[in-house]
Protein backbone atom coordinates (compact mmCIF):
# COMPACT_ATOMS: atom_id res chain seq x y z
CA UNK A 1 0.00 0.00 0.00
CA UNK A 2 2.46 2.22 0.90
CA UNK A 3 4.55 1.37 -2.28
CA UNK A 4 1.58 2.13 -4.21
CA UNK A 5 1.20 5.91 -2.55
CA UNK A 6 4.82 6.84 -3.14
CA UNK A 7 4.79 5.18 -6.26
CA UNK A 8 2.26 7.81 -7.11
CA UNK A 9 3.89 10.90 -6.03
CA UNK A 10 7.15 9.96 -7.33
CA UNK A 11 5.70 8.27 -10.76
CA UNK A 12 6.64 10.83 -12.91
CA UNK A 13 10.57 10.00 -12.44
CA UNK A 14 9.97 6.44 -13.72
CA UNK A 15 7.60 7.50 -16.70
CA UNK A 16 9.93 10.33 -17.78
CA UNK A 17 13.27 8.39 -17.70
CA UNK A 18 12.09 5.76 -19.78
CA UNK A 19 10.71 8.05 -22.14
CA UNK A 20 12.69 11.25 -21.70
CA UNK A 21 11.54 13.28 -24.86
CA UNK A 22 9.41 10.21 -26.36
CA UNK A 23 7.19 9.97 -29.01
CA UNK A 24 5.79 13.28 -29.78
CA UNK A 25 8.53 15.42 -27.78
CA UNK A 26 7.91 17.47 -24.39
CA UNK A 27 3.99 17.50 -25.86
CA UNK A 28 3.80 14.11 -25.73
CA UNK A 29 5.50 13.56 -22.65
CA UNK A 30 2.90 16.06 -21.36
CA UNK A 31 0.08 13.78 -22.90
CA UNK A 32 1.31 10.79 -21.19
CA UNK A 33 1.70 12.37 -17.84
CA UNK A 34 -2.14 13.82 -18.05
CA UNK A 35 -3.10 10.62 -19.02
CA UNK A 36 -1.58 9.20 -16.07
CA UNK A 37 -2.64 11.74 -13.55
CA UNK A 38 -6.08 12.02 -14.87
CA UNK A 39 -9.28 9.99 -13.76
CA UNK A 40 -12.58 10.05 -15.30
CA UNK A 41 -15.33 11.69 -13.42
CA UNK A 42 -18.90 10.45 -14.62
CA UNK A 43 -19.54 12.42 -18.11
CA UNK A 44 -16.28 13.55 -18.01
CA UNK A 45 -14.35 10.24 -19.39
CA UNK A 46 -10.54 10.15 -20.41
CA UNK A 47 -11.09 10.18 -24.07
CA UNK A 48 -11.87 14.30 -23.49
CA UNK A 49 -7.89 14.37 -23.20
CA UNK A 50 -7.68 13.16 -27.02
CA UNK A 51 -7.12 15.81 -29.66
CA UNK A 52 -8.99 15.62 -32.73
CA UNK A 53 -7.77 17.21 -35.50
CA UNK A 54 -8.80 20.62 -35.03
CA UNK A 55 -7.80 20.76 -31.75
CA UNK A 56 -4.06 19.13 -32.76
CA UNK A 57 -3.67 21.74 -35.42
CA UNK A 58 -4.38 24.41 -33.02
CA UNK A 59 -2.38 23.09 -30.09
CA UNK A 60 1.05 22.36 -32.91
CA UNK A 61 0.42 25.99 -34.95
CA UNK A 62 -0.41 28.21 -31.69
CA UNK A 63 -3.91 28.84 -32.85
CA UNK A 64 -2.16 29.77 -35.97
CA UNK A 65 -2.19 27.28 -38.81
CA UNK A 66 -1.16 27.72 -42.09
CA UNK A 67 -4.05 29.14 -44.58
CA UNK A 68 -4.27 25.91 -46.34
CA UNK A 69 -4.59 23.66 -43.44
CA UNK A 70 -7.11 25.99 -42.05
CA UNK A 71 -9.24 25.95 -44.99
CA UNK A 72 -9.24 22.70 -45.29
CA UNK A 73 -10.66 21.85 -41.82
CA UNK A 74 -12.82 24.72 -41.99
CA UNK A 75 -14.63 23.49 -44.73
CA UNK A 76 -14.72 19.94 -43.17
CA UNK A 77 -16.23 21.46 -39.89
CA UNK A 78 -18.94 23.53 -41.89
CA UNK A 79 -20.05 20.06 -43.03
CA UNK A 80 -20.82 18.78 -39.83
CA UNK A 81 -23.33 20.41 -39.18
CA UNK A 82 -26.77 19.12 -39.30
CA UNK A 83 -29.51 21.58 -40.43
CA UNK A 84 -32.80 21.39 -38.72
CA UNK A 85 -35.02 19.60 -40.88
CA UNK A 86 -38.07 21.42 -40.89
CA UNK A 87 -35.69 24.22 -42.43
CA UNK A 88 -36.43 26.63 -39.66
CA UNK A 89 -33.39 28.40 -37.57
CA UNK A 90 -35.28 30.28 -35.39
CA UNK A 91 -37.35 29.59 -32.14
CA UNK A 92 -37.55 31.30 -28.97
CA UNK A 93 -35.28 34.34 -27.94
CA UNK A 94 -36.66 34.27 -24.33
CA UNK A 95 -35.65 30.90 -24.16
CA UNK A 96 -32.35 31.56 -25.58
CA UNK A 97 -31.69 34.45 -23.44
CA UNK A 98 -32.17 31.55 -20.48
CA UNK A 99 -29.61 29.26 -22.19
CA UNK A 100 -27.20 32.39 -22.91
CA UNK A 101 -27.14 33.00 -19.05
CA UNK A 102 -26.58 29.66 -18.26
CA UNK A 103 -22.91 28.41 -17.95
CA UNK A 104 -23.44 24.85 -16.49
CA UNK A 105 -23.27 21.46 -17.92
CA UNK A 106 -20.57 19.28 -19.16
CA UNK A 107 -18.43 18.97 -16.19
CA UNK A 108 -17.61 16.16 -13.49
CA UNK A 109 -21.14 16.12 -11.43
CA UNK A 110 -23.32 17.08 -14.90
CA UNK A 111 -25.50 14.49 -16.56
CA UNK A 112 -25.66 13.89 -20.52
CA UNK A 113 -27.43 17.03 -21.69
CA UNK A 114 -28.23 17.99 -18.62
CA UNK A 115 -26.66 20.05 -15.24
CA UNK A 116 -26.41 18.46 -12.10
CA UNK A 117 -29.46 20.47 -11.12
CA UNK A 118 -31.41 18.73 -14.08
CA UNK A 119 -31.69 22.06 -16.16
CA UNK A 120 -30.97 21.66 -19.55
CA UNK A 121 -26.98 22.16 -20.59
CA UNK A 122 -25.96 26.25 -20.70
CA UNK A 123 -24.32 27.87 -23.67
CA UNK A 124 -22.54 29.85 -21.43
CA UNK A 125 -22.75 33.12 -23.92
CA UNK A 126 -22.44 35.66 -21.48
CA UNK A 127 -19.12 34.15 -20.19
CA UNK A 128 -17.10 36.29 -23.30
CA UNK A 129 -20.25 37.73 -25.33
CA UNK A 130 -21.76 41.14 -24.31
CA UNK A 131 -25.31 39.82 -25.44
CA UNK A 132 -28.81 41.86 -24.37
CA UNK A 133 -28.78 45.34 -22.78
CA UNK A 134 -30.36 44.10 -19.37
CA UNK A 135 -26.96 41.98 -18.45
CA UNK A 136 -24.05 44.20 -17.83
CA UNK A 137 -21.93 41.19 -16.05
CA UNK A 138 -21.24 39.87 -19.35
CA UNK A 139 -17.17 38.52 -20.47
CA UNK A 140 -14.84 39.99 -23.00
CA UNK A 141 -13.57 37.12 -24.42
CA UNK A 142 -15.50 37.15 -27.62
CA UNK A 143 -17.08 40.17 -29.52
CA UNK A 144 -19.80 41.59 -28.43
CA UNK A 145 -23.23 40.68 -30.25
CA UNK A 146 -25.45 43.57 -28.86
CA UNK A 147 -27.44 44.01 -31.85
CA UNK A 148 -26.22 41.43 -33.86
CA UNK A 149 -29.39 41.19 -36.15
CA UNK A 150 -30.06 44.94 -36.34
CA UNK A 151 -26.54 45.33 -37.72
CA UNK A 152 -26.18 42.56 -40.10
CA UNK A 153 -29.80 42.38 -40.95
CA UNK A 154 -32.46 39.44 -40.72
CA UNK A 155 -32.20 37.64 -43.93
CA UNK A 156 -31.83 33.97 -44.11
CA UNK A 157 -27.87 34.23 -45.21
CA UNK A 158 -27.22 35.68 -41.60
CA UNK A 159 -29.57 33.08 -40.03
CA UNK A 160 -27.57 30.54 -41.09
CA UNK A 161 -23.75 31.89 -40.15
CA UNK A 162 -25.49 32.55 -36.87
CA UNK A 163 -26.64 28.92 -36.34
CA UNK A 164 -23.80 27.50 -37.62
CA UNK A 165 -21.99 29.45 -35.52
CA UNK A 166 -23.10 28.18 -32.44
CA UNK A 167 -23.38 24.70 -33.82
CA UNK A 168 -19.75 24.59 -34.77
CA UNK A 169 -17.74 27.69 -34.33
CA UNK A 170 -14.52 26.43 -35.94
CA UNK A 171 -16.66 26.12 -39.42
CA UNK A 172 -15.62 30.17 -39.69
CA UNK A 173 -12.52 30.53 -37.84
CA UNK A 174 -10.99 27.01 -37.42
CA UNK A 175 -8.79 28.06 -33.74
CA UNK A 176 -11.62 30.38 -32.33
CA UNK A 177 -12.05 29.80 -28.40
CA UNK A 178 -15.75 29.38 -29.14
CA UNK A 179 -17.06 25.19 -27.97
CA UNK A 180 -19.22 23.87 -31.12
CA UNK A 181 -21.88 23.59 -29.35
CA UNK A 182 -23.79 21.23 -31.68
CA UNK A 183 -20.67 19.41 -32.50
CA UNK A 184 -19.83 18.68 -29.26
CA UNK A 185 -23.56 17.41 -28.27
CA UNK A 186 -23.83 20.37 -25.49
CA UNK A 187 -27.04 21.92 -27.02
CA UNK A 188 -30.31 20.42 -29.02
CA UNK A 189 -31.19 21.30 -32.10
CA UNK A 190 -34.24 23.75 -30.40
CA UNK A 191 -31.71 25.30 -28.18
CA UNK A 192 -29.36 26.15 -30.90
CA UNK A 193 -32.37 27.30 -32.37
CA UNK A 194 -33.40 29.41 -29.31
CA UNK A 195 -30.06 31.14 -29.43
CA UNK A 196 -30.55 32.05 -33.04
CA UNK A 197 -33.75 33.79 -32.38
CA UNK A 198 -32.01 35.48 -29.52
CA UNK A 199 -29.29 36.70 -32.37
CA UNK A 200 -31.99 37.59 -35.08
CA UNK A 201 -35.21 37.92 -34.05
CA UNK A 202 -36.25 41.30 -34.44
CA UNK A 203 -38.29 41.01 -31.42
CA UNK A 204 -35.49 39.95 -29.36
CA UNK A 205 -34.27 42.65 -26.82
CA UNK A 206 -30.74 42.46 -28.84
CA UNK A 207 -31.72 43.79 -31.32
CA UNK A 208 -33.77 47.22 -29.57
CA UNK B 1 -11.01 56.40 12.28
CA UNK B 2 -10.92 52.82 10.96
CA UNK B 3 -12.73 54.02 8.06
CA UNK B 4 -10.71 56.58 6.98
CA UNK B 5 -7.57 54.11 7.34
CA UNK B 6 -9.32 51.84 4.74
CA UNK B 7 -9.90 54.53 2.69
CA UNK B 8 -6.32 55.64 2.87
CA UNK B 9 -5.45 52.03 2.22
CA UNK B 10 -7.78 51.95 -0.98
CA UNK B 11 -6.03 55.32 -2.39
CA UNK B 12 -2.45 53.84 -1.63
CA UNK B 13 -3.57 50.63 -3.30
CA UNK B 14 -4.97 52.34 -6.39
CA UNK B 15 -1.57 54.05 -7.19
CA UNK B 16 0.40 51.60 -6.01
CA UNK B 17 3.38 49.42 -7.03
CA UNK B 18 1.30 46.39 -8.38
CA UNK B 19 1.42 46.04 -12.37
CA UNK B 20 -1.75 43.56 -11.96
CA UNK B 21 -3.32 46.12 -10.39
CA UNK B 22 -2.22 48.75 -12.64
CA UNK B 23 -3.14 46.34 -15.63
CA UNK B 24 -6.80 46.15 -14.41
CA UNK B 25 -7.63 49.32 -13.32
CA UNK B 26 -8.28 49.82 -17.86
CA UNK B 27 -11.45 47.74 -17.00
CA UNK B 28 -13.50 49.81 -14.43
CA UNK B 29 -15.69 46.89 -13.20
CA UNK B 30 -12.76 44.95 -12.86
CA UNK B 31 -11.14 47.76 -10.80
CA UNK B 32 -13.96 47.74 -8.14
CA UNK B 33 -13.86 44.32 -7.48
CA UNK B 34 -9.99 44.77 -6.83
CA UNK B 35 -11.06 47.78 -4.19
CA UNK B 36 -12.53 45.38 -2.74
CA UNK B 37 -10.49 42.69 -2.16
CA UNK B 38 -8.36 45.16 -1.21
CA UNK B 39 -10.15 46.51 1.76
CA UNK B 40 -10.84 43.38 2.62
CA UNK B 41 -7.79 41.59 2.73
CA UNK B 42 -6.75 44.13 6.16
CA UNK B 43 -8.54 41.28 8.43
CA UNK B 44 -7.94 38.36 5.91
CA UNK B 45 -9.67 35.09 7.79
CA UNK B 46 -6.76 33.21 6.04
CA UNK B 47 -4.78 33.94 9.51
CA UNK B 48 -7.07 32.09 11.27
CA UNK B 49 -5.56 28.80 9.03
CA UNK B 50 -2.10 30.15 9.11
CA UNK B 51 -2.31 29.21 13.07
CA UNK B 52 -4.11 25.84 12.67
CA UNK B 53 -1.70 25.10 10.48
CA UNK B 54 1.35 26.08 12.46
CA UNK B 55 0.00 23.88 15.53
CA UNK B 56 -0.23 20.64 12.66
CA UNK B 57 3.31 21.43 11.81
CA UNK B 58 4.78 21.63 15.34
CA UNK B 59 2.32 19.06 17.11
CA UNK B 60 3.46 15.68 16.80
CA UNK B 61 0.69 14.17 15.04
CA UNK B 62 -0.56 11.13 12.25
CA UNK B 63 -0.20 7.39 12.89
CA UNK B 64 3.45 7.69 13.51
CA UNK B 65 2.85 10.32 16.11
CA UNK B 66 5.29 13.05 14.74
CA UNK B 67 5.46 16.56 13.93
CA UNK B 68 6.49 18.07 10.68
CA UNK B 69 9.14 19.72 11.59
CA UNK B 70 11.68 17.12 9.96
CA UNK B 71 9.73 17.72 6.66
CA UNK B 72 12.26 19.14 3.91
CA UNK B 73 10.37 22.02 2.14
CA UNK B 74 13.99 21.80 -0.21
CA UNK B 75 15.64 24.46 2.13
CA UNK B 76 16.88 21.84 4.62
CA UNK B 77 14.79 19.78 6.85
CA UNK B 78 12.42 21.71 9.04
CA UNK B 79 13.25 25.06 7.28
CA UNK B 80 9.65 26.70 6.54
CA UNK B 81 10.91 30.65 6.54
CA UNK B 82 11.21 30.84 2.37
CA UNK B 83 10.22 27.90 1.26
CA UNK B 84 7.02 28.39 -0.47
CA UNK B 85 8.24 30.96 -2.78
CA UNK B 86 10.81 28.91 -3.97
CA UNK B 87 8.48 26.17 -4.71
CA UNK B 88 7.63 24.02 -6.81
CA UNK B 89 11.31 22.68 -6.78
CA UNK B 90 13.20 19.25 -7.92
CA UNK B 91 13.13 16.47 -4.91
CA UNK B 92 15.56 14.47 -4.90
CA UNK B 93 13.93 11.78 -2.90
CA UNK B 94 11.10 11.52 -5.31
CA UNK B 95 12.97 12.13 -8.19
CA UNK B 96 10.70 14.61 -9.72
CA UNK B 97 9.20 18.72 -8.72
CA UNK B 98 6.35 19.17 -6.47
CA UNK B 99 4.59 22.20 -5.55
CA UNK B 100 4.32 23.27 -1.90
CA UNK B 101 1.00 20.90 -0.89
CA UNK B 102 2.36 18.29 -2.72
CA UNK B 103 5.28 18.34 -0.94
CA UNK B 104 3.32 18.58 2.61
CA UNK B 105 1.27 15.97 1.77
CA UNK B 106 4.59 13.73 1.03
CA UNK B 107 5.95 14.86 4.21
CA UNK B 108 2.31 13.45 6.07
CA UNK B 109 2.56 10.28 4.15
CA UNK B 110 6.58 9.66 4.86
CA UNK B 111 6.95 11.15 8.46
CA UNK B 112 3.60 10.70 9.90
CA UNK B 113 2.00 7.98 7.98
CA UNK B 114 -1.16 8.95 6.60
CA UNK B 115 -2.25 7.23 3.51
CA UNK B 116 -2.33 8.82 0.35
CA UNK B 117 -5.53 7.38 -0.38
CA UNK B 118 -7.14 8.96 2.76
CA UNK B 119 -5.55 12.19 2.28
CA UNK B 120 -7.44 12.45 -1.23
CA UNK B 121 -10.00 11.46 -0.62
CA UNK B 122 -11.64 14.94 0.33
CA UNK B 123 -8.46 17.02 -0.44
CA UNK B 124 -10.26 20.34 -0.69
CA UNK B 125 -12.50 22.88 1.89
CA UNK B 126 -16.21 22.79 2.48
CA UNK B 127 -18.04 25.14 4.54
CA UNK B 128 -17.53 22.22 7.62
CA UNK B 129 -14.11 21.19 6.79
CA UNK B 130 -10.96 22.32 6.20
CA UNK B 131 -8.49 19.39 5.14
CA UNK B 132 -5.12 19.77 7.20
CA UNK B 133 -2.82 19.93 4.00
CA UNK B 134 -4.57 23.15 3.04
CA UNK B 135 -3.77 24.77 6.47
CA UNK B 136 -0.65 23.42 6.86
CA UNK B 137 -0.37 24.80 3.15
CA UNK B 138 -1.19 28.05 4.52
CA UNK B 139 1.22 28.25 7.36
CA UNK B 140 3.74 27.04 4.84
CA UNK B 141 2.99 29.78 2.19
CA UNK B 142 2.27 32.91 5.18
CA UNK B 143 6.36 32.23 6.21
CA UNK B 144 6.92 33.72 2.84
CA UNK B 145 5.52 37.00 2.97
CA UNK B 146 7.03 39.57 1.70
CA UNK B 147 9.55 37.42 -0.17
CA UNK B 148 10.42 37.61 -4.05
CA UNK B 149 9.42 34.49 -5.83
CA UNK B 150 12.05 32.41 -7.16
CA UNK B 151 11.34 29.08 -7.85
CA UNK B 152 14.56 26.92 -8.81
CA UNK B 153 14.98 26.19 -12.37
CA UNK B 154 18.73 25.10 -12.09
CA UNK B 155 18.21 21.14 -12.30
CA UNK B 156 17.34 19.85 -14.81
CA UNK B 157 14.01 18.14 -13.88
CA UNK B 158 13.20 21.78 -13.05
CA UNK B 159 13.63 22.96 -16.27
CA UNK B 160 11.44 19.72 -17.71
CA UNK B 161 9.16 20.81 -15.66
CA UNK B 162 9.03 24.45 -16.90
CA UNK B 163 8.71 23.00 -20.57
CA UNK B 164 5.59 20.10 -19.91
CA UNK B 165 4.08 22.78 -17.60
CA UNK B 166 3.97 24.77 -20.60
CA UNK B 167 2.39 22.06 -22.63
CA UNK B 168 -0.03 21.11 -20.18
CA UNK B 169 -1.51 24.97 -20.08
CA UNK B 170 -1.51 25.07 -24.24
CA UNK B 171 -3.06 21.84 -24.14
CA UNK B 172 -6.52 22.37 -25.62
CA UNK B 173 -9.16 19.33 -25.76
CA UNK B 174 -12.15 18.29 -24.30
CA UNK B 175 -16.05 18.92 -25.22
CA UNK B 176 -15.19 22.59 -25.41
CA UNK B 177 -11.68 22.40 -27.01
CA UNK B 178 -10.25 24.23 -24.36
CA UNK B 179 -6.56 24.60 -22.61
CA UNK B 180 -5.88 26.69 -20.01
CA UNK B 181 -4.73 29.39 -22.50
CA UNK B 182 -8.13 29.70 -24.12
CA UNK B 183 -8.96 32.16 -21.04
CA UNK B 184 -5.71 33.16 -19.69
CA UNK B 185 -3.39 33.50 -22.71
CA UNK B 186 -5.33 36.39 -23.63
CA UNK B 187 -4.66 40.44 -22.25
CA UNK B 188 -7.36 42.16 -21.20
CA UNK B 189 -10.05 39.98 -21.23
CA UNK B 190 -13.18 39.07 -18.53
CA UNK B 191 -15.32 36.20 -18.03
CA UNK B 192 -18.66 37.58 -16.72
CA UNK B 193 -17.20 40.44 -14.47
CA UNK B 194 -13.91 38.26 -13.56
CA UNK B 195 -10.57 39.75 -14.81
CA UNK B 196 -8.76 36.83 -17.04
CA UNK B 197 -4.89 37.73 -16.53
CA UNK B 198 -2.90 36.28 -18.90
CA UNK B 199 -0.76 33.94 -17.37
CA UNK B 200 1.81 33.51 -20.28
CA UNK B 201 3.55 37.04 -19.73
CA UNK B 202 5.68 37.78 -16.70
CA UNK B 203 3.92 40.87 -16.37
CA UNK B 204 0.73 39.49 -15.44
CA UNK B 205 1.19 35.70 -14.71
CA UNK B 206 1.64 37.02 -10.66
CA UNK B 207 -2.00 36.81 -10.25
CA UNK B 208 -1.94 33.43 -10.81
CA UNK B 209 0.31 32.59 -7.36
CA UNK B 210 -0.58 36.18 -5.66
CA UNK B 211 -3.54 35.70 -3.15
CA UNK B 212 -2.89 31.61 -2.82
CA UNK B 213 -3.74 30.20 -0.38
CA UNK B 214 -6.75 31.86 -0.65
CA UNK B 215 -9.73 32.74 1.71
CA UNK B 216 -12.50 32.95 -0.76
CA UNK B 217 -15.41 34.51 -0.11
CA UNK B 218 -17.86 32.81 -2.22
CA UNK B 219 -18.71 29.97 0.49
CA UNK B 220 -16.32 31.19 2.94
CA UNK B 221 -13.49 28.49 3.01
CA UNK B 222 -9.83 28.36 2.89
CA UNK B 223 -8.72 27.19 -0.17
CA UNK B 224 -4.91 26.19 -1.91
CA UNK B 225 -3.65 26.42 -5.09
CA UNK B 226 -4.27 22.62 -5.85
CA UNK B 227 -7.88 23.33 -5.39
CA UNK B 228 -7.89 26.13 -7.67
CA UNK B 229 -6.70 24.49 -10.78
CA UNK B 230 -8.26 21.06 -10.38
CA UNK B 231 -11.48 23.51 -10.49
CA UNK B 232 -9.95 25.32 -13.50
CA UNK B 233 -10.08 21.69 -15.35
CA UNK B 234 -13.00 21.16 -14.33
CA UNK B 235 -14.66 23.96 -15.86
CA UNK B 236 -12.11 23.19 -19.24
CA UNK B 237 -14.35 19.99 -19.15
CA UNK B 238 -11.25 17.76 -18.57
CA UNK B 239 -11.43 14.83 -16.52
CA UNK B 240 -10.58 15.30 -12.86
CA UNK B 241 -6.49 15.81 -11.99
CA UNK B 242 -5.11 13.28 -9.17
CA UNK B 243 -5.11 15.58 -5.93
CA UNK B 244 -0.96 16.46 -5.23
CA UNK B 245 0.05 15.09 -8.78
CA UNK B 246 2.90 15.67 -10.97
CA UNK B 247 0.61 17.27 -14.08
CA UNK B 248 -0.51 19.90 -11.07
CA UNK B 249 3.04 20.61 -9.80
CA UNK B 250 4.23 21.02 -13.40
CA UNK B 251 1.55 23.38 -14.32
CA UNK B 252 2.46 25.60 -10.98
CA UNK B 253 5.79 25.29 -11.77
CA UNK B 254 5.19 26.36 -15.51
CA UNK B 255 2.62 29.64 -13.49
CA UNK B 256 5.41 30.48 -10.82
CA UNK B 257 8.67 30.56 -13.03
CA UNK B 258 6.59 32.94 -15.17
CA UNK B 259 6.31 35.53 -12.36
CA UNK B 260 9.63 34.55 -10.51
CA UNK B 261 11.43 37.37 -9.20
CA UNK B 262 7.52 39.15 -8.33
CA UNK B 263 7.35 39.98 -4.70
CA UNK B 264 4.80 37.20 -2.66
CA UNK B 265 2.42 38.87 0.06
CA UNK B 266 1.26 35.79 1.52
CA UNK B 267 -2.55 33.69 1.76
CA UNK B 268 -4.46 36.02 0.47
CA UNK B 269 -8.07 36.37 -0.25
CA UNK B 270 -10.27 35.67 -2.94
CA UNK B 271 -14.07 35.90 -4.56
Amino acid sequence: MKLKTLALLAGGATILASCATGPGGSHGDALRLMQRDFKPVGIATMDRLKQDKVQAACNKYDDNPPKALADELQKEQYATVKWPADGKLLGDWKSGEKIAQRGRGMAWNDKPGKTSRGEPNGGSCYNCHQIGPATTSFGTIGPSLYQFGKLRGYGPDIQRYAYAKIYNAKAYSVCSGMPRFGHSGTLTEQQMKDLTALLMDPASPVNQ
Amino acid sequence: MRQALVLGFVAAFAAGPWPQAAAQTEDPVAAEFDKFRAVLEQDNPAELWEVKGEQLWKTPGGPNKVSLEKCDLGLGSGVVKGAYAQMPRYFADVGRVMDAEARIVHCMITLQGFKYEDLAKAPFSSATRTPDPVSITTYVAAQSAGMKLAPSQGHPKEKEAYTLGKEIFFYRAGPWDFSCANCHGLDGKRIRTQPLPNFAKPETALASVQGWPGYRMTGGVMHSLQWRLSDCFRQQRFPKPDYASETLSLLMTYLTVNASGQTYKGPGIKR
